[in-house]
């Protein structure tokens, strides 16, 4: 069972505000949701190697097949990007202070 | 209105015969989208200006007598997670309620280039997480075949306008099974891709390890000519992957099919059973070798999947922070930087986002990364084993796509565990990357019940030429 405390600890390291009441259902939520996923310890993972997902022929890929070479380009949508930003000022987006006063 | 059921092929002879214009046709899908598209909600978004203009540019190439593809003048609609340079892009989100694309997703690029008509955007679950296009928010999606039953998700407006013939055919996104879960439950078809298979560039992010784009359409020769346009290499997704563009030349009969025992085991219904059998017993009686196959980590694949994804995803979203783009509480003064970040995701997030959020912020944090991060990819490496020792003994693999039929609005969405269980059948393969396909063949109480087939990494081609022939038995009964 996930308790409350867990709960809003974890929704802060999500930087997720939850109501009381979000609280409450999340908990007993995640509780059933995780006790379903024990379903997995039942599993003999000794000696298995974790997936991170790529396909084996991704894997086998040269760096030089995935990068390409370090010169400028011209990037297109700075202008478009720069419209989307909610607070900004001479080209800089602004952010809120980061000190304390 | 005939024109409305026309495959690509079909379409592009009429445009070059000149028996209808571009135009004309475009208006057609516009005029049945105005029409129907109330009852059904498959669109959040409706381009009627731009999709005239476009199909006027591919009438004067026509008129030209210039060389056009056979895509061009071909109404279309894009799940609203992929960008379209200078469109509102939501991903069914409050958060990306205003978000304007500032660049074209590389699937836009190469269809545009094609000349395809961008007839509007449709519905899906918020950020693509989900099984019933409930999640979106902002409408809900009904399905063709009975609109008090949901469409399927996350690509649910996109497999109901293709099913509803307010398009010829349209794009979704796969992460768990978002492109064939819908495809079955609407009774179109639908693509998921291998991995690799086509760039995510301008995807917005769900899970990075499983997300791929593919087609609905209402027939297996206009998935595999769609899939040609949009398929590989793309400097801009470093696992996009450059593909053999040569046709399979697979002789059908030397062909070994598995049926996995784990996908007719509890929990499907027995009439989907039934109508999956009935077909496994024609394709024999056709010549097809079929065999029974095991792939022993079947049921541990639903939590393998929510816990990757959901990890993936409480990364992927960090980026909704109010600063950059999106919902923003930042004109509020009195608000400090954490007060910020928490007000605009609090307010922007729905329900299942919040909750995949959380959950793979908690199985990523300290303390239970091994038990369940860890411990998941490792078992995903399990289930990608399974397949890879079937498919020494088989070459492709046929499955129910769904373990039921629609299933009635409102039914499962205050049971979110319910809900994971639905994509049963979908998310093993999304695990192990291979591309898969589903199929209607054949009905229950007027609902389609969709077929799964499973083939080897990249060999969409050989899954293509089993469909067209497993197409002409279903459309002969």
């Amino acid at each position: 069972m996930i308790s409350e405390k867990e709960v809003q600890h974890i929704a802060k390291l999500a930087r997720l505000y939850l109501k009381q009441k979000e609280i409450q259902k999340m908990g007993k939520e995640l509780s059933l949701i995780l006790d379903y996923f024990n379903l997995l310890k039942d599993v003999n993972v000794n000696n298995v190697e974790a997936n991170s997902g790529s396909i084996d022929i991704q894997k086998n890929l040269s760096i030089k097949e995935v990068t390409r070479e370090d010169s400028t380009i011209k990037g297109d949508s700075t202008k478009e990007i720069m419209k989307l930003i909610p607070e900004k000022e001479n080209g800089f987006v602004k952010v809120k202070s980061i000190f304390g006063k | 209105m005939e024109l409305l059921n026309l495959t690509i092929r079909q379409i592009h002879k009429k445009l070059l015969d000149k028996e209808i214009s571009a135009v004309e046709l475009t208006k057609v899908f516009l005029s049945q989208i105005d029409k129907i598209d109330k009852n059904i909600n498959a669109f959040l978004n409706v381009f009627n200006d731009s999709a005239i203009s476009q199909a006027k540019e591919i009438d004067k190439k026509i008129s030209e007598k210039q060389e056009i593809s056979i895509l061009a003048g071909i109404p279309m609609a894009l799940k609203d997670n992929i960008l379209i340079k200078g469109e509102k892009c939501t991903a069914g989100s409050k958060i990306l309620e205003n978000y304007i694309a500032p660049y074209d997703a590389t699937c836009v690029k190469k269809l545009k280039k094609a000349g395809a008509v961008f007839l509007g955007k449709t519905n899906l679950d918020e950020f693509a997480m989900g099984s019933s296009t409930e999640n979106s928010a902002f409408k809900i999606t009904h399905n063709p075949q009975d609109l008090s039953c949901v469409p399927g998700g996350s690509s649910g407006g996109s497999a109901a306008a293709v099913k509803a013939n307010e398009c010829v055919f349209a794009l979704g996104s796969d992460t768990g099974g978002s492109i064939r879960q819908p495809a079955s439950l609407c009774g179109v078809v639908g693509l998921k891709p291998t991995y690799g298979a086509v760039s995510r560039y301008g995807l917005i992010a769900f899970a990075s390890s499983l997300d791929q784009i593919g087609p609905l359409t209402k027939n297996i020769e206009d998935a595999e000519i769609v899939f040609d346009f949009i398929k590989g290499k793309d400097e801009k997704d470093s696992t996009s992957v450059k593909l053999d563009s040569k046709k399979s030349n697979i002789n059908l009969k030397n062909i070994k099919i598995g049926l996995p025992k784990e996908y007719f085991q509890e929990g499907i219904n027995p009439e989907v059973e039934k109508t999956i059998k009935d077909f496994i017993k024609k394709i024999q009686e056709q010549g097809l070798n079929v065999e029974e196959i095991s792939l022993p980590h079947t049921k541990h694949a639903i939590p393998c999947y929510f816990l990757i994804s959901s990890c993936e995803a409480s990364a992927n979203l960090s980026r909704y922070d109010g600063i950059k783009y999106g919902k923003s509480n930042m004109k509020e003064k009195e608000l400090n930087i954490l007060d910020t970040y928490l007000k605009t995701r609090g307010q922007g997030f729905g329900d299942e986002v919040k909750r995949r959020i959380m959950l793979g912020t908690y199985a990523l944090s300290s303390g239970y990364y091994d038990a369940y991060y860890l411990r998941a990819q490792k078992v995903r490496t399990l289930i990608k084993q399974d397949f890879e020792n079937a498919f020494k003994k088989v070459d492709m693999i046929l499955t129910p796509t769904s373990p039921f039929t629609a299933f009635k609005i409102g039914e499962k969405i205050e049971d979110a565990l319910s809900m994971y269980l639905v994509d049963a059948f979908t998310v093993s393969t999304s695990l192990a990357g291979l591309p898969a396909i589903s199929m209607p063949c054949g009905e229950v109480e007027n609902l389609s019940v969709g077929l799964q087939i499973i083939g080897k990494n990249f060999k969409e081609s050989e899954i293509f030429k089993m469909c067209t022939f497993f197409e002409k038995i279903i459309t002969n009964n």
